[in-house]
């Protein structure tokens, strides 16, 4: 088995803004199974890391507990990271946002541990729209644990010792839309050309920003009559539309023809170009998002892109104003008044 | 773009760029993996049924496949491919129980070959073992030619040369030694059913007209003819101050010669700029530690003669400038720069020269005086005679004598079977998966960082007083294992089968420099932009698939692959495996 990495790279690698190549942002050999979706988004992570130059010191990556969450190994290696305990993956990133709002945090979970044993956490962070990237690695069972159908296994989905799963599936974006969370996409490991742009926005949005990849586990569930196969979904997939991610200070040289292509402008002044396929569908419309997913849902289609965005909602920093310094930075002379402001508020009461 | 026909045994073999780009097509990652194992004789028959000489090869081949060898695209030196070879012939144990044993039975045909060298020697090798007499002429006392005049005993040392050759003429051929071939005609009224030309280039140029050429004569020597003098010892000393004129490997091996011989301040005075000499890079750098500093662009005007004797030379000072396109050399209109000497080695190039070959043979020559030679079959337009070596198309290299020695032999063989010489055999090729298990490969896989490994030299003390004293040390066993490790094996390669592929883009996750891109077909050179990494270097192909089921194609681009077989561990269905391919020349028989 190899466990290390040849150093070597393409001697003509490109540098972004930081000067860094791609390889800067790899981390350590992947030990998930050969072929498994996983290391696809974990590719496109770096990808989308490399390309929105971000200081790798300026990312927290932060898990659960599943072959998703051993991902954080594999990705971002000088970034920070925390593994942490099973489902209770959106706690701690809560507080890590809370106490040092600068970062940018990646939440990595699976199907196991946001819709089984994390569903509560999933539910809350939602509603408190915490600035946070939140992936699911969605395979559809418990791949750790020798491939048992997960909460996400669709219904009538045949798992590799040939059972039909009887249970109806949770569909995580519904659910996300349903509570309100304002960034809901929805993608395929297999295609990094709309993940990547999906993961680069969900960076740029200001709020809970969740993205459900559909990402075939090889070893459980890619078995002829599964409904997370690489064949499957291919055969199933419908993309809202093409879709790109333009940062801000890049010009743009698309032309538009109205009717056919939307740009959303971003909060940070990046924008979202759309190739619409779907005239019914509007992604800034919450009601035609929920229709598009049922509709998509009743087709036996699996629908990516896209789905929902909401630019108007606060999140949970402007929620509970808290200051604009990071907490962790203030000190003891920020947070204690002193002796005199003490004594002017006990003199007002009395 | 076409689906890449990996059964074409030539797609792979370019893959192996060492392998490829050497004339005698040696099977080199096959070896140096060998010699990390420690089987210096399988490494050294490898060897030796590919280029013949590998012990000589291993000191002084002009290393052809050193400047393609992979590792120089992803780091900055190649693996140092001669120098492993050379760790082979050093440490190798008994090899002649592995090598044709005689006496063979007489076939019935008679070979003549004109000429002791690397090209004659390498058919005398492809031909005795088959039946033929061969009957093998040199002028020289040895077998070896030019290998045994001109390059010195300090690069190659004697006993290295004779146990190479010695294990040719141990096949039972007829030596003919201090014997000039002065007639063809009459060489082909005897009763031979082939006469091979492998002669050399034997003739030095000169400086005939320069002022003062013929007053100095006595102190003006041609380079190779001095040489050989010097290996036969017909000449021990030269004087102090020396020139040695050119810029080639032979001016390199004449200024270190003289060095050996008394010249205390020798000079090697170049025409051309520096960076454009013929001299192998380590080869000048070798004359640079023994103290004699290399002048460029400087041309040669006048010897200077003061009473019959020589005193030195003058020499105009140029630059160069692109002119048109073309580098001309022009006179910087400075004064005439005087360099002294005592000697004067005129090291300039070399020419053929076939005087003993009478132009009423019946064989062709062109208008430069040169034989017309068929380049695939070495035939001239006489049936019988054959060229290879410096002979046929000039001065190249050991190796390349030893490649045309191989395809002259074929051609032999056929002729005296009355086969049409076209009809040449395919190469022997091999293509076997290398998977032990589910990460275990037959190869070590692991790609080591190590930088190049430096060839240790004796003491410059002792080398200098003493023309046989090797320079070079080779590399010790373990430093042998270890530059043999950073070969990375690109004849293990990396076969891809469409059908088995289901697109989950793990090789391209890991592939650590980038190679492999899943992608829409386009036409070559669209393609190439379109990839993950453009694939600039255009000699270097494009591995295409037939599509797969998302319409799209699988390449890869072959410049910078590892061959480190991660697309293939980590591939779920064994669409990539890593097979060792093996490419051999078939020889003649």
């Amino acid at each position: 088995m190899t466990f290390i990495k040849p150093k070597f790279r393409h001697p003509d690698l490109p540098k972004n803004k930081l000067g860094y190549t791609l390889s800067f942002y790899e981390g350590a050999l992947s030990t998930l199974c050969a072929g498994c979706g996983h290391d696809s988004i974990s590719a496109a992570i770096i990808q989308s890391a490399f390309e929105m130059n971000i200081e790798p010191h300026k990312l927290a990556k932060l898990s659960g507990i599943g072959c998703s969450s051993k991902t954080p190994t594999y990705f971002l290696g000088n970034s920070h990271g925390f593994n942490s305990v099973h489902g209770r993956m959106p706690s701690v990133a809560t507080g890590a946002n809370m106490a040092n709002k600068d970062l940018i945090y990646l939440g990595v979970s699976g199907d196991g541990d946001t819709a089984s044993i994390g569903m509560g956490q999933f539910v809350h962070v939602i509603r408190r729209n915490l600035k946070m990237i939140y992936i699911v690695m969605n395979n559809g069972c418990y791949g750790l644990t020798k491939g048992q159908d997960s909460a996400t296994a669709d219904n009538g989905s045949i798992s590799k010792a040939g059972i039909v799963n009887q249970f109806q599936a949770i569909d995580l974006c519904g659910l996300a839309i349903e509570l309100g969370a304002t960034f809901v996409a929805q993608s395929f490991s297999g295609d990094k050309k709309q993940l990547i742009p999906l993961i680069k926005a969900a960076m740029a949005h200001n709020g809970f920003a969740f993205i459900n990849v559909i990402s075939p586990c090889v070893t459980f569930n890619n078995n002829k009559g599964s409904t997370k196969s690489y064949d499957f979904v291919r055969d199933h997939l419908e993309a809202t539309g093409t879709f790109d991610f333009v940062p801000e200070m890049e010009e743009i040289t698309t032309n538009y023809e109205s009717g056919e292509k939307h740009a959303i402008k971003l909060h940070d002044g990046s924008l979202l170009q759309f190739n619409k396929l779907d005239n019914d569908w509007d992604p800034l419309d919450r009601f035609s998002a929920m229709k598009a997913v049922h509709q998509a849902r009743e087709k036996n289609e699996i629908i990516t892109g896209l789905l929902y965005l909401n630019q108007g909602a606060m999140d949970l920093h402007e929620l509970v104003n808290t200051c604009d310094r990071p907490l962790n930075t203030l000190k003891k002379e920020d947070l204690c008044p002193g002796n005199g402001a003490l004594a002017n508020i006990n003199a007002g009461l009395r | 773009m076409q689906p890449t026909d990996i059964k074409n045994p030539e797609y792979f073999h370019k893959v192996v760029d060492c392998q490829y780009a050497c004339p005698a097509h040696t099977p080199v990652p096959e070896y140096i993996r060998l010699i990390s194992q420690e089987k210096y004789t399988e490494a050294y028959m490898i060897n030796w049924e590919s280029n013949v000489f590998p012990g000589v090869l291993g000191r002084t081949c002009d290393r052809p496949c050193e400047p393609a060898c992979r590792r120089g695209r992803i780091e900055e030196e190649p693996v140092a491919i001669c120098r492993l070879k050379r760790v082979a012939a050093d440490n190798k144990g008994e090899v002649k129980p592995f090598m044709p044993q005689g006496p063979f039975s007489f076939n019935g045909k008679k070979i003549a070959l004109v000429g002791g060298g690397p090209a004659s020697l390498t058919v005398a090798r492809d031909l005795a073992p088959l039946g033929y007499e061969i009957h093998l002429f040199d002028e020289q006392i040895k077998g070896g030619g030019f290998m045994r005049s001109q390059i010195p005993s300090f690069r190659l040392p004697e006993s290295v040369l004779d146990e190479e050759v010695n294990y040719i003429l141990d096949l039972g051929i007829h030596t003919h030694f201090n014997h000039f071939v002065n007639s063809m005609e009459e060489l082909l009224s005897q009763d031979y059913d082939a006469v091979f030309v492998g002669t050399g280039a034997p003739k030095g140029r000169d400086l005939p007209d320069l002022p003062g050429r013929n007053e100095g004569a006595k102190n003006i020597h041609i380079g190779i003819n001095w040489l050989a003098n010097v290996a036969f010892e017909h000449t021990t000393n030269i004087g102090k101050k020396v020139i040695v004129l050119g810029g080639g490997n032979t001016a390199m091996d004449c200024c270190r010669t003289s060095r050996r011989l008394g010249g205390e301040s020798v000079k090697v005075v170049v025409r051309s700029p520096y960076s454009e000499m013929k001299a192998s890079p380590w080869e000048k750098e070798d004359a640079m530690h023994e103290d004699i500093p290399i002048v460029d662009n400087h041309v040669p005007i006048e010897f200077v003669v003061e009473n019959g004797v020589l005193k030195g030379m003058n020499f105009e000072k140029v630059t160069p400038i692109i002119e048109n396109g073309k580098r001309k050399l022009v006179p910087t209109g400075e004064p005439l720069v005087f360099i002294e000497a005592d000697d004067v080695l005129i090291a300039i190039g070399q020419e053929n020269s076939f005087p003993w070959i009478e132009r009423s043979a019946g064989i062709d020559f062109d208008k430069w005086g040169m034989p017309v030679v068929d380049t695939l079959t070495h035939a001239s337009s006489h049936p019988k005679v054959f060229f290879g070596g410096d002979s046929a198309w000039g001065p190249k290299n050991v190796i390349t004598a030893v490649a045309h020695g191989h395809q002259a032999a074929i051609s032999i063989d056929l002729a005296c079977r009355s086969l049409p010489l076209t009809q040449r055999p395919s190469p022997f090729v091999n293509l076997v998966s290398q998977k032990m298990g589910l990460h275990e490969w037959a190869y070590e896989s692991d790609v080591v960082n190590d930088v190049r490994y430096t060839v240790a030299q004796a003491d410059k003390k002792v080398t200098l007083s003493n023309r046989k004293t090797e320079v070079e040390l080779g590399f010790t066993k373990h430093e042998g294992c270890k530059e043999a490790e950073r070969c990375l094996n690109c004849d293990i390669q990396t076969v891809f089968v469409e059908d088995k592929c289901i697109e989950c883009d793990a090789c391209v996750d890991i592939c650590p420099t980038t190679c492999i891109t899943f992608i829409d077909n386009a036409e070559e050179d669209e393609l190439r932009q379109l990839l993950n990494m453009p694939a600039l270097n255009t000699s270097q192909d494009l591995y295409v698939s037939a599509p797969l089921k998302t319409k799209r194609v699988m390449v890869k681009d072959e410049d910078v692959c590892l061959h480190c077989g991660l697309c293939a561990e980590r591939c779920p269905t064994s669409a990539w495996d890593m097979h060792k391919f093996l490419y051999k020349v078939t020889k003649a028989g």
